[in-house]
């Protein structure tokens, strides 16, 4: 089976400085893998290295099958990243971000009502305002673009932030249910009990650099 | 890249018509600026002959407006980012950004030219009426285009808000010359002819092909530095 995930010895680098040293990482299709480490370690890098969002200085990165460095805007349109902003336009409805998202690969009516179905979003919140909408309901509505948009390999950072504690089960439910789906999912959190349960891989992220348990670099 | 183009219009046109921050802000604003300029010149006869200039030039002082409002709302939520992110064609961005930009100015100058008539006395002759509208549409999608180009370099910059009309103003004034020679003389400002403002049509019909194809080119690399 080709990983969805796969690079070796990635390095990437910010202005003159290394945000990337090194890094070996596989990730197989369905799998949710957590990646965990102190603040500035390189998890939010190495999720905008796997988006695309950040140019690969040296070693090898093939994502979906794809090589990052000459096929950098095939894997943009099949990955979808979840960072700290959920992307969507305020003074929009829901279904208007959702259908906006969609469109941008075509996705059909049916596709759009399934993706707000799948985030519960179906019903009452479907002509809300996102401006109006809680922390919890702008995520479940991120979340519903990317699945309307049909990213294969979902990329989030800490996206349990700012989440109450039924909106954090909720989107768990929903990352569960989406990788039983097929979709692949990184996760970057400092939650680690929560995230932690809910992966099915834990990776420690340290100094740029990807750690096995014993403490040495992958 | 013209699907993109048409969903990207048409997505912030909707946002415009949900915020009306044009109709509620900024129509507004080109207003007080076009009863400013009266008051300041105190003079039905100068105000009558510069009357295109000003025009133009509270179009461009509101187009840094728009252009700031347009940017605003990819950058209030990340979704500048989201679409590089998705693999959306810079290009079809670009073009879709600068539909919508126009939409607005169009409805803008309208507003514009109606002052100039009631407040400077301006008289629209209708041999000029084909000139008038190919220069409003010739230098509408030329600015549209340039203040797309300039608030997506802009965009990502610290001080984006101070950078934008020190980079847009220098580069729009070739459009500035242009709209006002050819307005004068579909105006008859000044005793032009409308002859003597085809060749300003013509100096507004290049920079839109340069803008046009140059800024569909760079709008990719630009987003993404």
């Amino acid at each position: 089976m080709v990983p969805v995930v796969h690079l070796s010895n990635a390095v990437a680098v910010l202005g003159q400085f290394p945000v990337l040293a090194g890094v070996n990482l596989t990730v197989n299709r369905g799998e949710i893998v957590l990646l965990q480490g102190p603040n500035g370690a390189g998890k939010t890098s190495l999720l905008r290295l796997c988006a695309g969002l950040l140019p690969l200085a040296r070693g090898e990165a093939v994502l979906l099958g794809c090589d990052l460095r000459t096929q950098r805007e095939a894997v943009r349109s099949r990955v979808g990243l979840l960072g700290h902003a959920n992307g969507l336009y305020a003074d929009l409805t829901v279904a208007e971000n959702v259908r906006f998202w969609g469109a941008t690969v075509g996705a059909s009516k049916p596709e759009v009502q399934a993706a707000l179905q799948r985030m519960g979003l179906a019903q009452r919140l479907t002509d809300v305002a996102v401006s109006r909408l809680s922390a919890g309901q702008k995520r479940r509505t991120a979340l519903a673009c990317l699945i309307a948009r049909r990213a294969e390999l979902w990329l989030l950072d800490e996206p349990h932030a700012g989440l109450d504690a039924s909106a954090r089960d909720e989107l768990d439910a929903t990352l569960r249910d989406a990788a039983a789906a097929g979709a692949t999912i990184i996760v970057a959190s400092h939650e680690l009990e929560r995230a932690g349960a809910l992966a099915t891989r834990v990776v420690e992220v340290v100094g740029g650099q990807i750690r096995t348990l014993d403490g040495e670099a992958a | 890249m013209f699907r993109i183009a048409r969903l990207i219009a048409a997505k912030d046109l909707r946002v415009e018509m949900r915020s009306r921050v044009v109709t509620n802000q900024v129509l507004p604003f080109a207003a007080i600026v076009m009863v400013m300029f009266a008051f300041a010149l105190n003079s039905d006869a100068v105000v009558s002959r510069v009357a295109p200039g000003l025009v133009w030039l509270a179009t461009l002082f509101s187009l840094l407006i728009l252009v700031q409002r347009s940017f605003a709302i990819e950058n209030a939520d990340g979704a500048t980012d989201a679409l590089r992110a998705a693999g959306v064609d810079p290009g079809g961005i670009f073009l879709g950004k600068a539909m919508a930009l126009a939409a607005q100015l169009a409805v803008l100058e309208v507003v514009l030219l109606v002052s100039a008539v009631v407040l400077y006395s301006t008289e629209l002759r209708v041999g000029g009426i084909v000139l008038l509208l190919v220069t409003f549409v010739a230098a509408t999608v030329g600015l549209a285009l340039v203040g797309t180009l300039y608030g997506g370099l802009a965009g990502g910059v610290r001080g984006r808000e101070t950078l934008l009309p020190l980079l847009l103003l220098p580069v729009v004034a070739p459009v500035l010359i242009g709209a006002t020679r050819a307005t004068e003389s579909a105006l008859g400002t000044g005793g032009a002819t409308v002859a003597e403002g085809w060749p300003w049509v013509g100096l507004l019909g290049v920079f839109v092909a340069l803008f046009s194809v140059g800024g569909t080119l760079a709008f990719g690399p630009l987003i993404e530095e």
